[in-house]
């Protein structure tokens, strides 16, 4: 498939509570496959997807978590975080996992994955996009 | 215009599959093409044709059946999504040995692939959900 298109999968919920995190996920692992330009987003309770040492022991789910540090190998590697969403439930950047790519174009450098955008710079890189999943 | 269709709620619960068929069926009425209608999240329930709504309701996985009869739809249900919810066609049936199966006639189960390939070879992909 020789066209490339932009897809934002838009990661709304919580990570559990409902199975959208989950199968936004399976989307995004499957959609890797494509070779497309890839991006996340995260925004309102979906923040707490990325939040770091989650623990579901409790609650008889699987913790699917260790999941995104898999998506720097598929080159899934522009996450971005909502600032408001994070500031709004109290959390920080360093309350997220540190999800890591290595960048091919720069001698195979360890980079940050996650970028936390405000609210306005998300609306652009949304608009910018061909395809937006919303889960 | 050629769209795809992504219906990610089930049945009666929500309205997201009513929409996306009033939208479906304007979108043919208009000429434009529907290159693919996929069912994910709870939206693989619409596929079942094993639910019985009262008489006086609308019966929308026959809706869906009919309008893909009519305009030779693809209707793609999603086979993580629906092993996990119990809908199976004779495949996944004699695959995971089961006693039986419930797919809706029109319908067809697969892979995650056929979303990403709407969105790519759509015009537009148009979401239903929550």
């Amino acid at each position: 498939m020789s066209d490339i298109k932009k897809f934002l999968y838009l990661n709304r919920k919580a990570p559990y509570g409902t199975i959208y995190a989950l199968e936004s996920l399976e989307v995004v692992l499957i959609g890797a496959a494509f070779e497309q330009d890839v991006s996340l987003a995260f925004v309102d309770d979906g923040v707490y997807q990325l939040v770091k040492g989650q623990d579901t022991s409790e609650i008889g789910m699987k913790n699917f978590s260790p999941t995104y540090n898999a998506l720097g190998d598929y080159d899934v590697n522009k996450l971005y975080v909502e600032k408001e969403s994070l500031e709004a439930r109290g959390l920080t950047e360093d309350d997220l996992m540190p999800l890591t790519y290595e960048d091919e174009d720069d001698d195979w450098a360890e980079k940050p994955s996650i970028r936390v955008v405000s609210s306005a710079e998300l609306a652009d890189i949304m608009d910018e996009q061909d395809v937006v999943l919303a889960f | 215009m050629k769209l795809g269709i992504l219906i990610n709620e089930g049945p009666y619960n929500h309205q997201a599959s009513d929409s996306a068929y009033q939208f479906t069926k304007a979108a043919l009425e208009k000429g434009h093409e529907i290159f693919r209608v996929f069912f994910y999240n709870d939206g693989v329930n619409n596929a079942t044709r094993y639910s019985i709504p009262p008489q006086d309701d609308r019966n929308i996985t026959q809706q869906w059946t009919e309008l893909a009869e009519k305009h030779d739809l693809d209707l793609v249900v999603c086979v993580a999504a629906a092993q996990r919810r119990g809908i199976i066609d004779e495949g996944e049936q004699e695959r995971n040995g089961k006693d039986g199966n419930n797919i809706a006639p029109g319908f067809r189960i697969s892979g995650l692939g056929q979303l990403i390939e709407a969105g790519i070879q759509a015009d537009r992909l148009v979401t239903f959900g929550d």
